[in-house]
């Protein structure tokens, strides 16, 4: 009987030659990572366990992004810690409040590879499967348990395989993908299991993309979210890594606990409507929605062609009077690359502001938060009540097109329609 | 801790997420007591000032979905939640909630058989909830061995001073 990605990656990481799912393992962890909210917690778990240093400078792995310059005395404070922290400690990976999201700083500075086992103190670590890793997000006691000693218990997930095949339309995206799944497998459809995705339309994405799918596996309830590695995701990682690669594919007569196959060909731009990420709908039945804000950015979409895509949407056009457009780009990398390509400009004169790179407008930190009342429109991963400011704000997710073409006409719109 | 716990219901309906239950602005706060005083803020803002201790909380479907914020955890242990008892728990929320010391039990007909306010007597190892209210009782699937032992010691930290090498 052959291996999911899953098993595989959990065998060669508790020095087993095959796992189960429903087999636990203690395993050793690759990267440990933790953005600026949860490290405090997961450092005082570490001491309190009676850990002094932490099990391998090298592989722990500090963001400080959720509050990103910090905007409160409380977060400055948090910083501050973390950041003596890391000195105390001898970090070699520590990325200060101008680096990005977390989710897209590790993979850009060469922190993924294939087959790795990653785990992060923040639920959207499964991002980084986009690379063929097993990442999966944890809370902080657990993760001062795993810098404390580098291992962590795991229960080997069932795998679902969702097969995508066919071309997507013109402005539908790896966000419509993944929305339409959410709202096949429900909230809760994929708890305690992994979420393989793969066929033609997976393997024609980008690497960005595909960290769009995975991304999103955690909104089913997912431990983990995989892409099986191919040549571009080599080509992202060369000159990131060190191109030595152990990358791990699933095997023909392995046993998923239910196959999905999505037909690409015929998906139109999704939805997903307040206050759950599976209420989805095709944007025809919720378009002219009144909308007072759009966000652009986050971990699920706020990289180069997410804003690119925008850009075009709002190259000639501008800003509905009555709405705003919040843009925030991933990262650093991201944010020159935009800069370069002029896609900043065409943003900022569209009528945009362009923050800095953050989660801040994800979560309801500290900026672009909603009003009672209002309405917003986010690409990132979140629509429940109170998520992005207001408890009686309204939520709608969608891909970064649909946004932009809301953020013009002030009513949510399907890019293909606009005048 | 003991292993037999009473106390009243409070009800909560399906997909209680960790943002309702500690929202994202409350997230710098490292302090437990200061997390505690928002514990529920999103649906019921008063929850911290209503609820006693050993009182328990009843779920529905998919309690804790969302942010791995433990926070969420550290607020209803905090705040004196004896228990969770739930349809079904989200993955990170309930790995959170052993590691904490505070039980979280999947009972499927725990809704329709808890009324807000009854009076319920769980016995952890025995795997049943009884309501005392209405007299009728539930059976649910006991917690595996390793997690009775770290509800015992009152989380991961306590347990793994004892058992260094075991995590």
């Amino acid at each position: 009987m052959g291996m999911t990605v899953s098993e595989k990656i959990l065998a060669r990481a508790s020095g087993q030659e095959k796992t189960r799912a429903g087999e636990i393992v203690k395993a050793e962890v690759d990267v440990a990572m933790m953005p600026d909210l949860t490290t405090i917690l997961s450092i005082n778990a570490m001491r309190e366990m009676g850990f002094r240093r932490v099990w391998d400078r090298d592989k722990v792995v500090i963001v400080l992004d959720h509050v990103a310059p910090a905007s409160t005395l409380l977060a400055a404070t948090v910083h501050r810690d973390i950041r003596e922290f890391a000195r105390d400690q001898s970090l070699k990976h520590l990325y200060d409040v101008d680096s990005g999201v977390c989710h897209q700083v590790l993979p850009e500075r060469g922190h993924i590879k294939p087959g790795y086992l990653v785990v992060g103190a923040d639920s959207h670590t499964c991002t980084h499967g986009a690379f063929g890793a097993f990442a999966t997000g944890v809370g902080s006691t657990d993760m001062g348990a795993i810098i404390g000693t580098g291992k962590t218990w795991l229960r080997v997930p069932e795998t679902i395989r969702v097969d995508v095949d066919g071309k997507l339309p013109e402005y539908v995206a790896p966000k419509d993908v993944i929305l339409y799944i959410a709202g096949q497998i429900g909230a809760d459809g994929a708890t305690y299991k992994a979420l393989e995705f793969g066929g033609g339309t997976v393997s024609g994405m980008s690497v960005s993309g595909r960290m769009t799918l995975c991304n999103m596996a955690i909104e089913m309830g997912g431990k983990a979210g995989i892409v099986e590695p191919d040549e571009k995701t080599f080509k992202f990682l060369e000159g990131r890594t060190d191109g030595i690669f152990d990358p791990v594919y699933v095997d023909e007569d392995a046993t998923y606990k239910r196959v999905l196959r999505v037909d690409a060909d015929t998906l139109e731009p999704q939805v997903a409507c307040p206050h759950k990420v599976d209420n989805v709908k095709p944007i025809s039945e919720v378009s002219g929605t009144r909308i007072n804000q759009a966000f652009i950015g986050s971990c699920t979409n706020g990289r180069l062609e997410d804003l690119l895509v925008a850009a075009s949407i709002l190259d000639g056009r501008h800003v509905h009077r009555d709405a705003r457009l919040l843009v925030v780009p991933a990262s650093k990398e991201v944010y020159l690359q935009a800069l370069d390509r002029g896609i900043i400009r065409s943003l900022l004169e569209a009528g945009a502001v362009v923050s800095n790179p953050s989660c801040g407008a994800c979560f309801g930190g500290h900026i672009g938060l909603l009003a009672p009342g209002e309405v917003g429109i986010t690409t990132s991963n979140r629509n429940f009540k109170g998520r992005q400011g207001s408890p009686e704000a309204l939520v709608y997710l969608a891909s970064p097109a649909v946004a932009a073409a809301s953020a013009v006409m002030g009513v949510i719109t399907d890019p293909r329609d606009l005048p | 801790m003991n292993t037999r716990l009473e106390g009243k219901a409070w009800k909560f309906g399906d997909d209680v997420n960790t943002d309702l239950i500690v929202p994202g602005k409350y997230l710098e706060l490292v302090n437990y007591s200061e997390i505690a005083l928002h514990a529920m803020e999103g649906i019921d803002p008063d929850f911290p000032k209503k609820v006693r201790k050993g009182d328990i909380v009843v779920g529905g479907r998919n309690f804790g979905c969302g942010s791995s914020r433990e926070h969420a955890a550290i607020a209803l242990k905090q705040v004196g939640v004896g228990a969770v008892i739930a349809e079904s728990f989200a993955r990170i929320f309930y790995r959170n909630a052993i590691n904490l010391g505070l039980p979280v039990l999947e009972c499927p007909a725990i809704v329709e058989t808890v009324g807000e306010g009854d009076i319920l007597d769980v016995d952890l190892i025995g795997g049943k909830v009884k309501n005392k209210t209405t007299g009728r009782e539930l059976v649910f699937v006991p917690l595996p061995g390793f997690m009775v032992d770290i509800l015992e010691e009152g989380g991961l930290v306590a347990y793994l001073k004892k058992h260094k090498d075991e995590c």
